[in-house]
């Protein structure tokens, strides 16, 4: 069996393992995706379907253009899916806005777009509203927002039909995913190769892993060499009744999916793996809500819950192959959603070592050994 | 165990309370549940979903939101987790609520 043959093993069923594991079925290749059970603790049921740009990568040029590109690439990536799924992941890329009730706050994120527009060049072009301006335009928002922000490459999906999506491609595309196959332990085989032990008691082998396991990476990633510490990042969602009417815009923590109900989010809390939610945060995102659009103050919030993001040290996505165990490779971020244009596209040149692949040594695990060394 | 044991007993009330059901008069011991008034009513639909299928009380405990109505002019109001008083005003929920206030968007 030559290794180009072989059959690719990707340890994690979520987006960023599913999408990764379009790529390289698209590519040609023989892929088996591991999935763990259902009670883990799962990125990618909690997100909030955000196809975002706006600040991301302002101190940090390759992640901009990294998600620039992801950007662009999104409608030929929706397109895709819908077409070897059977499944509109409702992509709607018209726009969104990031809402300030603060001005020093408002003023940081206007400094961040700059840079991030010198990374951007004329791929990015952020404008800034004041209050006054935005409630011209949109007269239902409260007069306690001072200002927005608005990028037009910003869009949403529908994020768990996204996830269906994701999991039909890629059993449309001829690729195997074991559900229920949580990976306990890898050993690495001293002539190439991996033992993998499920923790349902079976054995699988695998000619080449890639480890996109989101907060499974925590335990398992030193197994295959790699010294990345994924830590968990608490966020909590309020989901509103479903609305008739469609909210007049988007935004990075208010957002109306297609069938009409309201997710409110966007919070940020260090809690472990503890993922519940909490009154005090919950009030908070509903205060925000209605400020922001003082209308939904008598929607009724019908679910919330808190869901866990998967963080690297410095927030930016890790893309590493295994120096010690050749034909291993990590592949984890927190911006999934955004990234699975890419992660299923030209990821697959990278996983292959193609002449032509992104360069992403950027985004090597070797910067947290430097700053930790310093 | 019996079956009369796992409910609550009903209120023990007296008289009828009267209220209004999509311009009709209804009468109904007050206290009892929205839903079960209206289910004994005419056990007709009491909602219609986003897509127009008809819907009437089902679980009558709280969880499947099939019993939606308005009252009083709230949208949404599951029947069977609220009490019939008298003089309420009822229609039924048809399709999705609306945003107030946000009627142009």
């Amino acid at each position: 069996m030559t290794r180009t043959d072989s059959e690719i093993t990707i340890i994690g069923g979520g987006v960023v393992g599913l999408s990764v594991a379009l790529g390289l079925l698209l590519a040609g290749r023989r892929v088996h995706v591991l999935d763990g059970p259902d009670g883990d603790a799962r990125a990618s049921q909690g997100n909030f379907g955000l196809v975002w740009g706006q600040g991301k990568g302002w101190d940090f040029a390759p992640y901009a253009k990294w998600t620039s590109d992801a950007l662009a690439a999104w409608p030929e990536f929706a397109r895709k899916l819908a077409e070897l799924s059977g499944i509109d992941v409702d992509l709607d890329q018209t726009g969104g806005f990031e809402f300030f009730t603060d001005t020093s706050e408002m003023s940081a994120f206007a400094a961040m777009l700059e840079q991030q527009q010198q990374h951007l060049g004329n791929r990015f072009s952020p404008e800034l509203l004041s209050g006054d301006d935005l409630r011209a335009e949109m007269p239902g928002i409260g007069e306690g927002v001072i200002g927005a922000s608005f990028s037009q490459q910003d869009g949403h999906v529908n994020p768990l039909r996204f996830l269906r999506a994701l999991r039909c491609a890629v059993l449309a595309a001829g690729g195997r995913v074991t559900m229920d196959a949580s990976v306990a332990r890898i050993v690495p085989l001293p002539g190439g190769g991996f033992d993998l032990a499920l923790a349902n008691g079976r054995q699988a082998g695998a000619d080449r892993v890639i480890l996109c396991a989101g907060l499974g990476a925590m335990t398992l990633a030193a197994s295959l060499g790699f010294s990345t510490q994924i830590r968990p990042q608490r966020g909590e969602l309020l989901i509103t009744e479903k609305l008739q009417d469609r909210l007049p815009f988007l935004s990075s923590t208010i957002r109306q999916v297609d069938e009409g109900g309201v997710q409110i989010g966007g919070t940020k809390a260090d809690a472990g793996l503890d993922d519940s939610e909490t009154l005090e945060v919950m009030a908070g995102l509903a205060r925000h809500a209605v400020a922001v659009l003082p209308a939904l103050a008598d929607v009724r919030v019908v679910r919330a819950w808190g869901a866990l993001r998967v963080m690297s040290p410095d927030g930016y996505p890790v893309y590493a192959r295994s120096n010690r165990y050749p034909g291993a490779y990590l592949v984890t971020c927190h911006s999934g959603v955004t990234l699975a244009s890419l992660h299923a596209s030209l990821l697959a040149d990278w996983i292959e070592g193609n002449s032509g692949a992104p360069d992403l040594e950027a985004f090597d695990e070797h910067r947290f050994a430097i700053s930790t060394a310093a | 165990m019996n079956i009369v044991l796992r409910f609550l007993p009903p209120p023990e009330t007296t008289g009828v309370a009267e209220f209004e059901y999509e311009g009709a008069v209804i009468t109904a011991p007050p206290g009892i549940s929205l839903a079960a008034a209206l289910l004994a009513h005419s056990g007709a639909f009491t909602r219609k979903t986003a897509s127009g299928d008809a819907r009437a009380a089902y679980c009558m405990m709280g969880v499947c939101f099939d019993c939606l109505v308005e009252v009083d002019g709230i949208p949404n109001t599951q029947a069977c987790m609220t009490a019939v008083r008298q003089g309420m005003v009822v229609r039924r929920q048809i399709g999705l609520r609306r945003l107030n206030g946000c009627r142009d968007f």
